[in-house]
């Protein structure tokens, strides 16, 4: 037989042994897809075979993505153009009654912004994700998220009938329906923060959007410590004050990562950050 | 340097319609009719009331922090500040305010996030969103966790620096301060009298508040 079809054994593994964390790999899954990425019938994303980058694709702007971003692995999310906005809202995908809880967040770290060293901790004191990487150095956690009214006073009116897919879409619409997928509803989008986004505060609270705060090329890098169910939405920033709906991709990678060391830059940024550490090993005991 | 307002009220207590003392440690579940004003006193001083708001006809539709601080364009709440809910209604005007400032970025604390905070043995102290919790099962209208969402902190001093550092200080309070709040729509309010041992907004020293309500039209 001279048929096409490669043979399992002459696969390269997508995972080199041993394994790096103590949760489920859908291995099977993963090879299944890069057989059909051989065949050439893997038309929505690539599948790599190289290094421990898993998969990749670009997220437009205005558009709304997610993913169960598996303990053990990492999504990068690279600013493609420049003055991109990533909206971002985390659940544990095991029990979504846990879910990203921002006062927590800012008050264990101390802080009002976000960047590598931090980490995304959940409502019951676990870590939902690490920021790892990071080259902008300030990501907006208080800022919210657009939604239609606010969409249609700074932009006008856009229907899909008349714009097609080039209607302004918002941010908590496009949030909603992802979590509606998984069986949620309003009840379960609290608090989220925005990606690549700056907003300063004064000695009086007054808050103060920041142009120009990411550049072609910037990323952040969110480690999973928890199979975290993960939303993203590139809608602009709602204080953003460029007259137009700027279009705005990111490309998104998920690689494996190594399961992070006594060392590990979040885990050592403060005794909080340890502590979350241990309640999340605990989690998985 | 910071600049704070303050704004008194002339509504005189001997005037309303119920008054209520919670005390620290306990939560505080209420509905509150449109046009209706209520009182929260810091009896003792340097008391963090926290504090959640959910449209009485629509629980999916509450408080939202994120919104109400981006609307109105600053982080604290005072006199003048419309909080605003996830789906954009208005829920309530602060219509006076003694103290000046109200959080809105702490948060509520936990018996979780005092683990993460102070020390893993912290688990067994006292905390707001066990307070929340109870008061939900107590209402028995089908709300849970997923209900405990952005709360504001009266009283409680949660300053945010041009750096982007955020602190707990102590309290702008005082005894006998309070802040004001007119409903722009029937609203539930759920309350927990703050039990924090750890850290300053209590002042160490968790006490009671009292709850005035004045009927609508009475100003």
């Amino acid at each position: 037989m001279s048929a096409a079809v490669p043979r399992l054994s002459k696969i390269r593994p997508l995972v080199d042994a041993p394994a790096l964390c103590g949760a489920p790999i859908p291995i099977g899954n993963l090879l299944r897809r890069a057989l059909a990425a051989r065949r050439g019938s893997c038309t929505t994303g690539e599948i790599s075979m190289e290094s421990s980058l898993l998969y990749s694709e670009i997220l437009p702007g205005g558009a709304t993505w997610s993913h169960v971003l598996k303990r053990g692995t990492a999504l990068r999310i690279t600013d493609r153009e420049g003055n991109a906005n990533v909206a971002a809202y985390f659940l544990n995908f095991e029990n979504p009654s846990e879910r990203f809880n921002l006062p927590d967040t800012l008050k264990a770290q101390h802080t009002a912004r976000l960047r590598a060293g931090n980490v995304l901790f959940s409502d019951m004191g676990r870590v939902l994700c690490s920021i790892t990487e990071d080259s902008v150095g300030w990501h907006d956690p208080i800022a919210g998220i657009s939604n239609a009214a606010l969409i249609e006073k700074k932009y006008g009116k856009t229907t899909y009938q008349q714009a097609r897919n080039g209607w302004y879409q918002n941010a908590r619409d496009g949030f909603l329906l992802e979590l509606g997928k998984y069986g949620m509803g309003p009840r379960d989008l609290h608090a989220t923060v925005n990606f690549f986004s700056k907003v300063v505060v004064d000695e009086d609270g007054n808050m103060q959007y920041v142009r120009n705060n990411s550049q072609e090329g910037s990323y952040i890098e969110l480690r999973a410590e928890m199979n975290t169910l993960v939303l993203l939405n590139t809608s602009p920033h709602p204080l953003n004050d460029d007259p137009e709906y700027a279009l705005k991709p990111v490309e998104l990678s998920i690689n494996r990562v190594p399961t992070p060391m006594r060392n590990d830059r979040c885990r050592t940024l403060c005794p909080e950050n340890a502590r979350g550490f241990v309640l999340t090993e605990l989690y998985f005991l | 340097m910071q600049t704070t307002i303050l704004t008194p009220s002339s509504l005189k207590p001997e005037a309303a319609l119920h008054s209520y003392i919670v005390e620290a440690g306990d939560s505080f579940v209420l509905e509150i009719a449109k046009g209706q004003t209520f009182r929260i006193v810091d009896l003792e001083g340097n008391q963090a009331v926290d504090t959640i708001f959910y449209n009485a006809r629509d629980y999916s539709d509450r408080y939202s922090a994120q919104d109400t601080i981006r609307e109105q364009s600053n982080i604290y709440l005072t006199t003048g500040s419309r909080l605003l809910s996830t789906n954009g209604n208005a829920l309530l005007t602060v219509t006076a305010d003694t103290c000046g400032r109200h959080d809105t970025l702490g948060g509520a604390c936990a018996a979780e996030s005092n683990m993460v905070r102070y020390d893993l043995t912290k688990r067994y102290m006292h905390a707001c969103r066990n307070s929340f919790l109870k008061g939900l099962q107590l209402w028995d209208r089908g709300m849970d966790k997923r209900d405990i969402t952005s709360n504001i902190n009266f009283f409680m001093n949660v300053p945010v620096t041009p750096d982007g550092q955020l602190t707990f200080e102590d309290g702008v309070s005082d005894a006998g301060k309070y802040v004001e709040l007119c409903a722009d729509m029937d609203v539930l309010m759920v309350i927990s009298n703050c039990p924090q041992l750890n850290n300053p907004c209590n002042g160490y020293n968790p006490t009671p508040v009292q709850i005035l309500i004045w009927d609508k039209n009475v100003h």
